[in-house]
């Protein structure tokens, strides 16, 4: 959600740049700009976008350099150093110099684990978002291509998925085959893909009825063609949109499965086992670190991803925002 | 109506009927063996086949999926493998402390949404609206069981530190036996449960609101020299609820996913620490059972929600 402010002053902005390169420099040719890079010049004028690139961009570094870090820190993961990280009672040890973020119960390295937790999580949100994007995508636009009886099953199908109690099913699932890295992210692709359906079942329904498919039926394109050809790169923009919007989400179910213990077990670290280490036994009244490092990790990743996931739709489509919303509600009533 | 209402049944029905079918195959082409699983680690295979034969699960799966069915249009869940009480007593036991979660959870919800987004589109781009924005996107960001730790942690925790004891960490009281005490131990799993979907609301109520309030009928009732308050409360407002109503069935489902973890962090003995206590031991009968009661809520919300959408909106009706 970018104020409508910002906007405005960046198309100002734009005009602005072009106008004194263009005086000192006459005989430059005038290049069109383009979609991508005009996107980039948006976000790049967006403080917000820009604030949670940077915080994604970090976590990302960290998750890949984890093995680097632990050993300049000189503890592995899920290494126990029961002499440094636990007092004589064995309770553990607050941030010192020798754990930055101090020790967990079982006197690990937080901030070590807190590294490897976030590359888990990254990973997991990665491959299931890319998951649920390729199904999403192929069921929507063949529900939208099809339509008739195809379309019928498929959008039941997609109903009935947004209507199951997610987590409980999520969790009978994971009964069924035991909790892994595996199970995690196939019950979150499972209940990932239908809004993804949705959106790009609504968008080829109005697709195929332009002209340029029309022109490709009548050179004689099969049904498969026409859809990756002409109507996939049509697609890309809501499903890029969705994509930055569902990798939060894919982080947050994992999350919270790991800390039911049903998602990924330890040792691994995860940022939802270190939390519910910190909750069981009321861990977090000696220990805040416990609490406090692993939540705010998570909540700045979501949250950047987040604000990251509304820029880019702005970017993409700065007017669908600001005036489109309008003049649909005035034309088809509320309803629509 | 009675035919929209009928049709609309007839597909609940029709749902839960689907979903029990995936649940009890599913169950059924799983890897692992419950009559395994009961029998203990250092079962013989001769008592394996015991426990299997008393739990009847040596029968054709056909013929075990209809005693299933059968069971299942009298009422009857089956029994828990664990301690073998009926599943539908253990679920209707555990049932208040779930619906007094539920629905507190639900009221908090609607009231801090709803509040919110006003307040945030009555002066779009002010201070008031930043505010409501950042509620909107920590709300969306934050996991439920983060809230709900973080709230234990400062209102629990600090507070008792500090030397005010209010807010208790955990457990229930019965409705029946002592309202205020209920009340008390609920407040900090209410505003867990609540605050997720009060950041949806707000954002949905918001929005709409913005778009609405620049209509010509809000300019006409303006020009009326009606008082802003009716213009926002009245006017306003009625085309908003529609959008609201609806989000209100797509989010029950998210609701449950949230009671489940709730119903953990405060140790509270409902529905959803039943289904992952039967998880964690295989106690099949009683995840199916779970699963269709959640499943059943959320067929009923959604019919309540679509008659709450006809009675707010005739053309609903007339298609």
């Amino acid at each position: 959600m970018m104020p409508e402010s910002t906007l405005s002053s960046g198309t100002e902005a734009d005009l602005d740049n072009d106008i004194p390169a263009k005086k000192g420099h006459p005989h430059k040719e005038i290049v069109a700009r383009s979609p991508l890079q005009l996107v980039w010049t948006r976000l790049r004028q967006d403080p917000t976008a820009m604030v949670s690139a940077a915080v994604i961009v970090l976590v990302i570094i960290s998750a890949l350099a984890a093995p680097l870090i632990a050993s300049w820190v000189g503890h592995g993961p899920d290494e126990q150093f029961r002499k440094e990280g636990l007092t004589p009672s064995g309770l553990p040890t607050g941030p010192s110099q020798e754990f930055p973020l101090g020790a967990d119960n079982l006197g690990r390295d937080l901030f070590v684990r807190l590294i490897y937790g976030g590359q888990l999580s990254l990973i997991v949100a990665f491959v299931a978002t890319v998951g649920a994007l390729g199904i999403g995508t192929l069921v929507g636009m063949t529900a939208g291509f099809m339509r008739g009886k195809v379309d019928t099953v498929l959008t039941w199908l997609m109903d009935t998925t947004l209507s199951l109690p997610q987590l409980l099913f999520a969790i009978s699932l994971v009964s069924l085959v035991g909790p892994s890295f595996g199970t995690t992210v196939i019950v979150i692709i499972l209940f990932s893909w239908a809004p993804i359906a949705r959106v790009v079942r609504g968008q080829t329904l109005s697709i195929r009825e332009r002209e340029f498919v029309e022109a490709a039926r009548s050179l004689g394109a099969s049904n498969w063609r026409i859809m990756r050809v002409d109507v996939l790169p049509n697609l890309i923009v809501p499903i890029l949109v969705y994509g930055t919007l569902l990798i939060p989400q894919a982080i947050v179910f994992e999350a919270t499965l790991s800390f039911l213990g049903l998602g990924v077990l330890p040792p691994t670290a995860t940022w939802g086992n270190m939390l519910a280490a910190a909750s069981t036994g009321s861990m977090y009244t000696v220990a805040w670190w416990m609490l406090v490092f692993p939540s705010a990790a998570l909540l700045s990743v979501t949250l950047a991803f987040n604000l990251l996931g509304d820029s880019v739709r702005d970017a993409l489509d700065p007017r669908q925002t600001l005036f489109a919303r309008k003049r649909r509600i005035r034309k088809n009533g509320l309803a629509s | 109506m009675i035919r929209f209402l009928s049709r609309r049944i007839v597909s609940g029905i029709l749902t839960l009927f689907a979903i029990s079918g995936i649940m009890f195959f599913l169950f059924y082409v799983a890897p692992n063996d419950p009559a395994a699983t009961i029998a203990g680690p250092q079962a013989t295979n001769d008592q394996i086949d015991q426990v299997r034969e008393r739990l009847g699960l040596n029968l054709p799966v056909l013929e075990r999926y209809w005693i299933f069915l059968t069971g299942l249009f009298q009422g009857d869940l089956g029994y828990s493998f664990f301690n073998k009480e009926p599943v539908l007593d253990s679920l209707v036991r555990r049932l208040p402390e779930t619906a007094s979660l539920a629905l507190g959870g639900i009221i908090v919800a609607l009231v801090l949404g709803v509040t919110i987004g006003i307040g945030a589109a009555r002066k779009p781009g002010t201070w008031q609206d930043k505010l409501g924005t950042t509620f909107v996107l920590t709300g969306l960001s934050v996991p439920t069981f983060v809230a709900g730790l973080l709230l234990l942690y400062v209102f629990f925790y600090l507070l008792t530190v500090m030397g005010f004891t209010f807010f208790p960490a955990a457990g229930y009281v019965p409705f029946s036996k002592n309202p205020l005490e209920w009340a008390r131990h609920l407040i900090l799993p209410w505003f867990t449960v609540g605050f997720v979907a009060a950041a949806i609301y707000a954002r949905l109520v918001r929005s709409q609101l913005v778009s609405v309030m620049g209509e010509d009928y809000i300019r006409t009732a303006r020009s009326k020299g009606l008082r802003e308050n009716r213009v926002v409360y009245r006017h306003g407002m009625r085309n908003v609820l529609t959008p609201v109503v609806t989000q209100i069935s797509l989010d029950f489902a998210v609701l449950m996913g949230g009671l489940v973890v709730t119903e953990r962090i405060f140790g509270i003995n409902g529905i959803g620490r039943l289904a992952i206590d039967s998880v964690n031991r295989g106690d099949q009968p009683v995840i199916i059972g779970a699963m269709l009661l959640a499943s059943l809520f959320v067929v009923i919300a959604s019919i309540l929600v679509d008659i709450a959408y006809a009675m707010l909106d005739s053309r609903v009706r007339v298609k």
